[in-house]
């Protein structure tokens, strides 16, 4: 016996699949070509995991210099986003903010400033870095430097005492107490042949920029950028490897004149960096042969700048030059086809 | 240990649970089906029917002289009722059989080879050729041709595809498990034509019980064939990936499998040769996976060629209302249709269906020169760079870096942090390089 419903049910017209989509939820099916499927992965995600992955560092710049040192990165940072934000407009583009590299650019920025740079000072270069280090290039993807090493550079050349007068860190407990001026573990090797030990310089227990003084708390960041794949292993690990190699040359040879590559390794901004500045993905190359041309040539310009420059640190410069070889090194190690048989 | 693969590629999530566990249906006899004459690569061929016309289930519709070419069979028995163009899900218009059928379903069959172990290998492969077996992993290609390589290539090595890299699709999986035997059969008499005794099959290891069935099959009947489980990664099922995986050789640049003495088939492919042989079937009928979020209830069904999507779809409970897009085949390489009165035709692995919340309309951002599209595509190119001199219509240098190498397998484009439509912009370049290169020739 049927129902009166399951009459109905049975007299209504078998509704065809498509009526849905085209005329009760009004919709058409999506054309596009395939892939159809996508990683969650995209660009904000990924700038700002490296923004969270300078908690630690943030955080020992804090316990070391205080409160000036979270007002300098703030500083840095608003600073950068701000020019971002002028310069779209200028350009008469969307707002690039949501991408999260003008944060990590001010950010990084103010994590190689000397704690008692002023934070005008700060400010400046951080337009710089946005304005000349990424945005005349054409923004996010196209720029050759590594803006905030390029904003570096110029405070390094427009303010050369301000960015080389250390203070010595206090706890941010003690951050009221009167500033001591010390050098860094690298200046005072260089100038006076006194040596610093690794516990110190692993927990940043040293002069030096904001963000460089704890080894520790960079490498941990920077671990989980690795694990994370979001930047690539080849470039640290070629460019430590290479200072380790060079310095330890050297110290074996002549350990008087020389500090021994452990201390290479954990003093001044390597780290950082290593694991944070050679492996800014758009300024390093894409191939994995380039990446290691990168790393060891980033590698042999600072232990030449250490050992015979006339300032105690490189690793700025060092990346600065290994950037602007970028575009080549892609042209000339082009990864062999699959199967490819090459002459 | 580690379970052989071949090098980069990426890890897409499989979603093959919608369908995996579910047995092969039949899909009743559709009551019209949309035969295309072209549904291989190489020569299309003509028609041999008229409209009006009475054809048998298995009777030849549409076929060419030509070598490289394939036979198209009637998959009903019915009365033509046009030849004309139809939609095809490749997206173009193309020259169709409609045939409308009436009553029972006769076969004419070919003569049915039982003693196909002393069977002349010419007569193996012309039944091949005129039973319409093509590659059914979706290329295609006619297999008569595949099993036929020139003299002077020597195989060494047959390898039976049960990889089924492409997330969702489940018929491969479904066939080994459930016509293991003919699936094996088909194995050896291709092995036999190609006159190899040496023979693997790959699976992916994201199907154990596949895996135990084909070897406990190969135990029984020729424990000379190697089941081999593979790492699961995409694209695995890419002939020149899967012997890399195997056997380690490099299939060189711009070559073929047999440069490096091997021939690749799918099982699907391996059980249309078994048919067509053992019983005399020429390739009228194939397992589509129909699944995906957006279908009420996925299925593994058995269709014959030529029948329109809809059909299927409604055998699997139709669309659900937030259905967005439809696409022949996986997700990684297939073609998204707007039009379900496409028919499904020889290299129809899948019809996958998705739903609102998995098609998001993403933002595309510049390239960061992460290198992430490098570190997996699998012919090793540089993705990003082809495809921005692509779309700068720089064709000689996209040609230099490789552009034509490329498999469109779509690795770049799923692992692109920025969303850039990089296959799509290689694709564009691939096909304006080889129309270059046509002209330089002509």
């Amino acid at each position: 016996m049927e129902t009166s419903k399951e009459v109905q049910e049975k007299a209504k017209p078998k509704p065809d699949p498509r009526d849905k989509l085209f005329k009760s939820e009004g919709k058409p099916l999506l054309l596009s070509s395939s892939p159809h499927l996508y990683t969650r992965d995209s660009v904000p995600k990924i700038m700002w995991t490296v923004v969270i992955t300078l908690i630690p560092a943030v955080a020992m710049a804090f316990y070391y210099f205080g409160t000036p040192a979270i007002i300098m990165i703030v500083a840095c940072i608003i600073a950068a986003i701000i020019s971002e934000v002028i310069m779209n407009k200028i350009k008469g583009e969307s707002i690039t903010l949501g991408d999260g590299s003008a944060a990590i650019t001010g950010l990084l920025l103010a994590l190689t400033l000397p704690p008692s740079f002023p934070v005008s000072g700060g400010i400046l270069g951080s337009v710089f870095a946005i304005v000349f280090g990424k945005q005349v290039f054409g923004g996010l993807g196209y720029n050759i430097f590594n803006p905030a090493l390029l904003g570096r550079a110029f405070l390094q050349a427009s303010f050369p005492v301000a960015m080389t007068t250390w203070t010595y860190p206090q706890t941010a407990k003690y951050a009221a107490v009167d500033v001591v001026t010390t050098a860094t573990p690298l200046g005072l090797y260089k100038f006076e042949k006194i040596l610093t030990n690794i516990g110190d310089l692993l927990i940043g227990n040293i002069g030096g920029c904001l963000g460089e003084t704890s080894a520790l708390a960079v490498l941990l960041g920077g671990i989980f950028l690795l694990i994370k794949k979001y930047a690539d292993w080849r470039i640290p690990f070629s460019y430590l490897t290479t200072v380790f190699i060079i310095a330890g040359i050297f110290w074996l040879v002549d350990p008087a004149s020389y500090a021994d590559p452990l201390f290479h390794l954990f003093a001044g901004g390597l780290m950082l960096g290593a694991f944070y500045m050679a492996t800014d993905m758009v300024s390093s190359p894409i191939t994995p042969l380039g990446a290691w041309i990168f790393g060891s040539g980033a590698g042999v310009f600072l232990m030449v700048i250490r050992l015979f420059g006339g300032v105690p640190e490189g690793v700025m410069y060092s990346i600065l030059l290994m950037n602007a070889f970028t575009p080549i090194i892609n042209r000339y190690t082009r990864p062999r086809f699959f199967g490819e048989v090459r002459a | 240990m580690r379970l052989p693969t071949f090098k980069k590629g990426i890890h897409p999530d499989d979603s093959k649970a919608f369908t995996n566990k579910k047995p092969i249906e039949y899909l009743p006899l559709p009551d019209e089906v949309f035969i295309p004459l072209q549904q291989h690569i190489g020569v299309v061929g003509e028609p041999v029917v008229e409209k009006d016309q009475e054809v048998k289930t298995g009777q030849v519709i549409g076929k060419s002289e030509k070598y490289v070419s394939s036979p198209i069979h009637a998959s009903v028995t019915g009365k033509v009722k046009a030849i004309d163009k139809f939609q095809h899900p490749l997206g173009m218009k193309v020259t169709m059989i409609h045939i409308e059928r009436s009553g029972d379903d006769v076969w004419e069959i070919l003569p049915i080879i039982k003693d196909w172990q002393n069977t002349p290998i010419d007569e193996l492969l012309n039944r091949i050729w005129h039973a319409g077996i093509v590659g059914l992993g979706g290329a295609a290609f006619p297999t008569h041709v595949k099993l036929a390589p020139p003299k002077e290539k020597k195989i060494n090595t047959f390898i039976l595809n049960g990889v089924e890299c492409e997330p969702y699709l489940t018929a491969d999986h479904r066939a080994m498990l459930e016509m293991g035997e003919k699936i094996l059969t088909g194995m050896s008499i291709i092995m036999r034509v190609l006159g190899t005794e040496n023979g693997y099959i790959g699976i992916e290891n994201n199907k154990p019980d596949a895996i135990t069935a084909m070897r406990e099959l190969t135990a029984k009947h020729n424990s000379a064939l190697k089941v081999v489980p593979l790492e699961v990664k995409y694209p695995q099922g890419a002939e020149k990936m899967l012997i890399e995986a195997i056997l380690k050789r490099k299939v060189p640049t711009g070559g073929l499998p047999m440069d490096v003495g091997t021939v690749v088939n799918n099982v699907g492919t391996a059980m249309a040769v078994a048919d067509a042989i053992l019983e005399g079937k020429p390739l009228t009928q194939r397992i589509v996976t129909v699944t995906g979020e957006g279908i009420k209830e996925p299925k593994n069904v058995m269709a014959r060629i030529g029948t329109p999507f809809k059909n299927l779809i409604e055998f699997c409970g139709g669309l659900e209302d937030d259905a967005v897009q439809l696409y022949m085949g996986g997700p990684m390489m297939g073609f998204a249709q707007y039009s379900l009165d496409v028919p499904i035709v020889k290299a129809t692995s899948g019809i996958v269906c998705s739903k609102d919340n998995s098609v998001t309309e993403m933002r595309t951002y510049p390239c960061i020169q992460c290198g992430s599209c490098v570190s997996v595509c699998p012919m090793n190119l540089l993705p990003t760079r082809i495809a921005s001199l692509a779309e700068m219509s720089k064709w000689a240098e996209a040609e230099d870096f490789g552009i034509m190498n490329c498999i469109e397998c779509g690795s770049c484009g799923y692992i692109c942090p920025s969303h850039i439509p990089l296959v799509q912009w290689i694709r564009v370049g691939k096909l304006r390089v080889s129309e270059l290169k046509r002209k330089q020739v002509a």
